[in-house]
């Protein structure tokens, strides 16, 4: 058990680079949702959950759980100094028309060209999109964080996505456990690599080719 | 002044089978939860549901879809509730899944008068097959009409007797566009108050949209509890 907690803390502390003082964020359901827990002190961060509260705080105590008060994952949370509620049509606004700085998603697949497909596995039953459709269009940057390769150790990085997308030509990073890999204009360029991989680690485990970053860090994380 | 209805089976007893509801919430937060107990104890039955959730196997619309009471569902996400996947599956019941960004300006726009929209959420999926889309400034976009409802049930932390409502914390959630959108509304309330007690800058929605009140004790079921 204590495994698969260490890849999906590696993650999400390395996703927490991505957060930059003054932004507004988006975490998604899952583990991006862990990336709350280490945002460093020195940020001012606030972030925006779609169920219309912008500003979560962190989970109470348990003298302090408010029911009326949860995030997009249904949790009992806080609102932080400064919060504001809202309806979720504000709240799509928000996202929709560009206000929100980043969004960090979880991803099934991700394309070459930054398709991405998080939602829905055919054949199996469909719980639904929620707000990712909106929110892959809407966010100034989107950043999938998930793990390298599947259960059956096959790329979660494929040249063209199998399952339904959630959005075209959306994704600008990806994060996983071994690398982080930037969607650009060329294609995909490999950007950092874990502690522990080689770049032939990388390369075979990601179906498309890659680009090498001029400024590519080996054991960045 | 608006009705003042004094008991949950009289607040549901003139929603007939076979109407459109939309239901506020987002999970077990801001239900209109003692209307759908009555809804579920009274068995109105064909039923088109709009809400952002389904509710969970024993509470909110998991009540009504345990009575199979609802013929369609337009939701964003119903991933808590194990009855209404059997139901998918079985053909019982149809879903059409929707995102919630556009689940919210649907209703929104349903309330406001625009009969339909352009938004990009969806946009090269497969909810955009076959649908009407075009293009602005480059990036393209699809066609999403407005909704209605024949009754909107919303929950709200208070209201007066001209029907100003106010939410609380993420209770508002989808209640506010929700209660524009129904023929008739009826709201929820955890208190009533005395016309001129709730101060005019502090209304969420204006009494305009709300045709009925009932005050319930609500029981705020958790989902989820998660605590330091």
């Amino acid at each position: 058990m204590s495994e698969p907690m260490s890849i999906r803390e590696r993650i999400a502390r390395r996703a927490e680079k991505e957060l930059l003082d003054g932004y507004y964020v988006n975490l998604g359901i899952g583990i991006p949702t862990l990336v709350a827990n280490y945002i460093s002190p020195d940020k001012q961060v606030v972030l925006q959950s779609e169920n219309g509260l912008l500003g979560i705080g962190p989970y109470p105590s348990p003298d302090r759980v408010d029911p009326d008060l949860i995030n997009a994952g249904k949790e009992t949370v806080t609102a932080m100094t400064g919060a504001a509620y809202f309806s979720s049509a504000d709240s799509s606004a928000m996202i929709r028309g560009g206000h929100t700085d980043l969004a960090i998603l979880g991803g099934m697949e991700v394309s070459a060209v930054g398709d991405l497909a998080n939602w829905s596995i055919p054949g199996k039953l469909v719980k639904g999109m929620g707000g990712a459709m909106d929110l892959v269009h809407g966010a100034k940057r989107i950043v999938v964080i998930m793990d390298h390769v599947n259960k059956a150790g096959q790329p979660k990085i494929l040249n063209h996505c199998s399952l339904p997308l959630t959005g075209k030509q959306v994704v600008n990073r990806i994060i996983t456990d071994r690398a982080v890999i930037d969607v650009t204009a060329e294609g995909l360029l490999l950007v950092e690599v874990a502690e522990g991989c080689s770049i032939e680690d990388i390369r075979g485990a990601t179906e498309p080719p890659l680009l090498m970053s001029e400024t590519l860090l080996m054991n960045a994380y | 002044m608006k009705q003042i209805l004094l008991s949950f089976q009289d607040a549901v007893s003139r929603i007939p089978d076979g109407a459109t509801l939309m239901v506020g919430g987002f999970g077990l937060v801001g239900i209109p939860e003692q209307l759908l107990v009555a809804l579920a104890d009274r068995g109105t039955r064909n039923l088109t549901v709009i809400s952002n959730n389904c509710g969970v196997d024993d509470w909110g619309l998991g009540l009504l879809l345990r009575n199979k009471q609802i013929k369609r569902v337009i939701a964003s996400y119903v991933g808590e509730n194990k009855e209404f996947e059997r139901q998918v599956l079985s053909g019982e019941i149809e879903a059409e899944l929707v995102p919630q960004g556009t689940l919210a300006e649907r209703i929104r726009a349903g309330g406001a008068g625009i009969p339909a929209f352009y938004t990009p959420a969806g946009v090269g999926t497969p909810l955009a097959d076959g649908r009407e889309t075009r293009v602005f400034g480059g990036k393209e976009y699809i066609l999403e009409h407005a909704l209605t409802a024949d009754f909107s049930l919303v929950r709200a932390a208070r209201a007066d007797r001209m029907g100003n409502l106010i939410y609380n914390k993420t209770a508002r959630n989808f209640n506010p566009m929700m209660a524009t959108a129904g023929k008739v509304t009826i709201a929820e309330v955890e208190q009533l108050f005395e016309t001129g007690d709730l101060h005019p800058e502090s209304i969420d929605t204006p009494g305009v949209y709300v045709q009925q009140i009932i005050v319930g004790k609500q029981e705020k079921r958790i989902e989820r509890l998660t605590t330091r």
